[in-house]
C-alpha cells in the first residue's frame, strides 16, 4: 500500500538529513519579522508534514521555546503531523455549499472513500467558490458544482 | 489573429476554464489571453472574442463545445447558442455602479500598462501631492466604513495611526475572508491586484508606514500567486520599494499565508498569526491602530476597504459619499451565493434592497423553488425569512431588521432547507473554529450542538422538551454576553433567528 511505503522511506531517511534540511529552511526565514508560519509552511511543503522532531529544530533557530512552536503548529488546521496519503479530497461544508447539497455530498464522499487508506477526506469551510457550489478540491484542484459522479470520475483516474 | 479571453479566476477554473483555454489555444489564428472574471460567475467559463463590435461573450463553454462554436462563426462573434452578445452591453453589468470593481476582468491581472491606461495610480499620485492630514480628511469625507464586517469609519482609523508617534508603523490587509458566501476579496485580488496594492500604498504613505503585509488565507492559492506576481511587477515599475512613484518614500509589501483558521480573520487574531503565534484573540484596548503588529501603530483594513481608496483619492471623497443610504455611504460589493440562479459579484450603492438583489439581480433560486431563507453577513449573520427581504442594505437598516451587512455576502436557501440543521451547524462551526480563549464560546458551542440534537430527537409534547429550549436560550445568552469576540458573541444570532422565524423546523418551539 502506498501509505505504508511512504512511511517506510521516511524511516529510512537518516534523521540528521531531515533535521539539517529543517534547520536550513528555518534559517532562510529567520531574519524576517514573525517568520514562524512561513517556516512551517515551507517545512510542510518540503517534507509533507511537521514531524515531532522538527519542532525543536525550528524552536532552536528562532530562539523560541518548544512549547511555543508546538502551540502554533497544533492551533492551525493546515499543519499535519504525518505525511498526507496519495490522494486528498476536501469537501466544503459551509452554508452556501449546504444550500446546494453539500451535506449530502460530504456524507457520500466519506462513505465512498472510507475503505481506501490512500485517500484522505477532509471537511473545509469555504473555498470562496460559493456561487458555484457545492465545492470540493481533489488532489489540490478546486472544482465547482461537484456531484458524486465527479468524484467517481476522479477516482477512476487514480491507479491503485 | 483573433484574441480570445478565457478567465483564469479560480471559480472559472473550478468549472473547467483551463481546459477551454487549452482547447482554444490549439486553434489556428487564435491568441488566448487570460483575464480575471467579469463577475458573472454563473456564466463561467465565459469566453470573450474580440471583434469590431467589442468583446462578444459565450457563456458556460466546455472544451467539447469549442469545435461547434468555431463552426458557427464564434471567431467573428456570431450569435449562436451560448452567445450573450457584447459583454459590455450586458444589462447585469451595466446596471451596476462599479467603483472598486471597475477594472475586473478587462485585462490580464498583472498587466501594469493596462492598469495605468484604465486610470490606475491616479489616486496614489494625488495622495503623494497632498498633505497626509488632507488625505485622511478625504477618506473621512467619503464616509467609507470598514467592509470587513464591523463597519468602523476607515478615515478615523487612519487618523489615529497618522497621529500616533512611533518609529515604525505598519499597514496590514485582511484577506482572510473566511465567511461562507463571500468571495469578493478573492475575485478582486485575482482579477485586479494593483487596485489593492495602490490602496495599501496610499494608506502607507499617508500614515507613514514603510512595511505592509497582506494576510491571505491558504484556501486561496491563486490569489496568493497573483498578488506575489503583482508585487514584483509593481516594484519593478517603481510603485513599491525605496522610492514609491518617485516620491522618495519607501514602502515594502509582502504576502503572508494563513494556515486554515477562521478566527484569524478577526483582526487581533490575524496580528497574532502574522507574528507567528496561535491565532488567539487579543483583548482590546489597546487597539491595533495604536499597538498592532509588534506593538507598533498599524492600519488594519479589509481588502475591499483598501480597494475603495484609489477611486476616493482620484475622484474625491464627495463623489463616493454621494452614493448610498443613511450613514452607509458609497458602494458595496454584494456576493450572491448558495442556491441562486445568477451567482456572482454585484457592486451597487448601499441601500439597494435584499429583494432586488435576490430576485432581480440573482434571479431567485437555482433550483427554481421558492426562497425560504437568506443568510446575510456570513456565518454569524441572521437567517432572514422570505417575507423580510424588503430591507435596504445598509449597516443601520439591516441591524434594525435583525441582520448585519458583514462582508456583503448573501446566501440563499430554497424551501427544502432544514433550519434546525442550519442552527446546529452554526454551533458546530463555532466549536470547530473557536480560538479557545473563552469558555462560553469553546464549551458553550459544543453544548449548543448537543442541545439542538436533543430538541430535534425529542418528540413534540414529550416531557422536558420545553426545558431544552430554555437551556438553549440560556447558552445563547451566556455566549452573547460572555465572549471576548464576535465568534462566540454572534453565533447565537443565526441560531436565534432560525428559532424565531422557523420554529416548525424544530418540531415547534414552546410559544
Ligand atoms: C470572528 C471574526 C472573523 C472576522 N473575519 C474577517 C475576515 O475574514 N476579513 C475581514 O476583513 N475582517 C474580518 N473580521 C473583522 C476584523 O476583525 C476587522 O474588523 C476588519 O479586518 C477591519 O477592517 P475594516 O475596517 O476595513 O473592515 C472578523 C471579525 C471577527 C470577530
Ligand atoms: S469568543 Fe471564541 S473565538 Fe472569540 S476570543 Fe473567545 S474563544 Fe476566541
Ligand atoms: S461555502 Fe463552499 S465554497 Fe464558500
Amino acid at each position: 500500500m502506498a501509505r505504508a511505503g511512504r512511511q517506510q522511506t521516511e524511516e529510512l531517511t537518516p534523521r540528521s538529513a531531515r533535521a539539517e534540511s529543517v534547520r536550513e529552511i528555518a534559517q532562510g526565514y529567520a531574519r524576517e519579522r514573525g517568520p514562524l508560519l512561513e517556516i512551517l509552511h515551507a517545512v510542510q511543503a518540503e517534507h509533507g508534514c511537521i514531524a515531532e522532531e522538527d519542532v525543536p529544530e525550528i524552536a532552536d533557530v528562532l530562539n523560541l521555546s518548544v512549547a511555543e512552536v508546538h502551540g502554533t503548529v497544533s492551533f492551525y488546521h493546515d499543519f499535519r503531523r504525518t505525511p498526507a496519503p496519495d490522494h486528498q479530497v476536501q469537501v466544503c461544508r459551509a452554508e452556501a455549499c449546504q444550500a446546494v447539497g453539500a451535506a449530502e455530498l460530504w456524507a457520500a464522499t466519506e462513505e465512498r472513500f472510507a475503505h481506501r487508506e490512500d485517500v484522505e477526506v477532509r471537511e473545509v469551510f469555504c473555498f470562496g467558490n460559493c456561487a458555484l457550489g457545492p465545492s470540493a478540491s481533489i488532489d489540490g484542484q478546486l472544482r465547482g458544482r461537484v456531484t458524486i459522479d465527479d468524484l467517481a470520475t476522479a477516482e477512476s483516474g487514480w491507479s491503485r | 489573429m483573433t484574441t480570445v479571453w478565457v478567465p483564469a479566476d479560480s471559480s472559472a477554473r473550478a468549472v473547467g476554464a483551463d481546459a477551454v483555454a487549452a482547447a482554444l489555444a490549439e486553434v489556428e489564428g487564435v491568441t488566448v489571453r487570460r483575464n480575471g472574471t467579469r463577475g458573472m460567475l454563473w456564466r463561467e467559463p465565459l469566453v470573450e472574442v474580440e471583434t469590431d463590435r467589442g468583446r462578444v461573450g459565450y457563456a458556460t463553454v466546455a472544451p467539447h463545445d469549442v469545435p461547434g462554436l468555431l463552426e458557427a462563426g464564434m471567431l467573428e462573434g456570431a450569435d449562436h447558442g451560448s452567445c450573450i452578445g457584447v459583454v459590455d452591453d450586458e444589462p447585469w453589468l451595466t446596471a451596476q455602479d462599479r467603483v472598486s470593481l471597475a477594472r475586473i476582468g478587462l485585462a490580464e491581472p498583472t498587466d501594469i500598462h493596462a492598469y495605468e491606461a484604465q486610470g490606475g495610480w491616479a489616486g496614489l499620485r494625488r495622495a503623494l501631492e497632498t498633505d497626509p492630514a488632507d488625505v485622511v480628511e478625504e477618506v473621512v469625507t467619503s464616509g467609507l466604513r470598514g467592509r470587513g464586517g464591523a463597519g468602523f469609519p476607515t478615515g478615523v482609523k487612519w487618523r489615529t495611526v497618522l497621529q500616533a508617534q512611533a518609529e515604525q508603523k505598519f499597514v496590514a490587509c485582511n484577506l482572510d475572508e473566511g465567511d461562507s458566501g463571500t468571495f469578493a476579496d478573492r475575485i478582486l485580488a485575482e482579477a485586479d491586484p494593483f487596485t489593492l496594492l495602490e490602496g495599501m500604498t496610499i494608506a502607507a504613505v499617508t500614515v507613514g508606514a514603510t512595511e505592509g503585509y497582506i494576510y491571505c488565507r491558504s484556501e486561496y492559492p491563486d490569489a496568493i500567486a497573483r498578488l506575489r506576481d503583482a508585487i514584483a511587477v509593481a516594484a519593478e515599475h517603481g510603485y513599491l520599494g525605496d522610492d514609491v512613484a518617485g516620491s522618495g518614500r519607501s514602502f515594502r509589501l509582502q504576502v503572508r499565508v494563513g494556515a486554515g483558521a477562521y478566527i484569524c480573520g478577526e483582526e487581533t487574531s490575524m496580528l497574532e498569526s502574522l507574528e507567528g503565534r496561535r491565532g488567539e484573540v487579543r483583548a482590546k484596548p489597546p487597539i491595533p491602530a495604536l499597538r498592532g503588529l509588534w506593538g507598533s501603530p498599524t492600519v488594519v483594513n479589509n481588502l475591499l476597504s483598501f480597494a475603495a481608496i484609489p477611486m476616493i483619492l482620484a475622484d474625491g471623497g464627495e463623489a463616493y459619499a454621494a452614493r448610498g443610504v443613511g450613514r452607509s455611504r458609497g458602494t458595496q460589493i454584494f456576493q450572491l451565493a448558495g442556491n441562486i440562479a445568477r451567482g456572482g459579484v454585484y457592486e451597487a450603492p448601499l441601500g439597494i434592497t435584499l429583494r432586488e438583489l435576490v430576485e432581480d439581480v440573482g434571479g431567485g433560486t437555482r433550483t427554481g423553488r421558492p426562497v425560504r431563507a437568506v443568510q446575510v453577513g456570513g456565518p454569524l449573520g441572521a437567517y432572514l425569512p422570505a417575507d423580510r427581504l424588503d430591507v435596504p442594505m445598509g449597516y443601520e437598516e439591516l441591524a434594525e431588521a435583525g441582520g448585519m451587512l458583514g462582508h456583503g455576502g448573501l446566501v440563499v436557501f430554497d424551501d427544502t432547507v432544514d433550519m434546525a440543521r442550519m442552527a446546529r451547524f452554526a454551533m458546530e462551526f463555532c466549536s470547530v473554529e473557536s480560538c479557545g480563549k473563552c469558555t462560553p464560546c469553546r464549551i458553550g458551542s459544543t453544548r449548543g450542538v448537543e442541545t439542538i440534537d436533543r430538541i430535534t430527537s425529542t418528540p413534540a409534547g414529550a416531557e422536558g422538551r420545553d426545558q431544552l429550549f430554555v437551556l438553549l436560550e440560556d447558552l445563547c445568552a451566556t455566549m452573547t454576553t460572555g465572549s471576548l469576540c464576535a465568534m462566540g458573541g454572534l453565533t447565537p444570532v443565526p441560531v436565534r433567528s432560525a428559532l424565531t422565524h422557523f420554529p416548525e423546523d424544530f418540531g415547534g418551539s414552546p410559544r
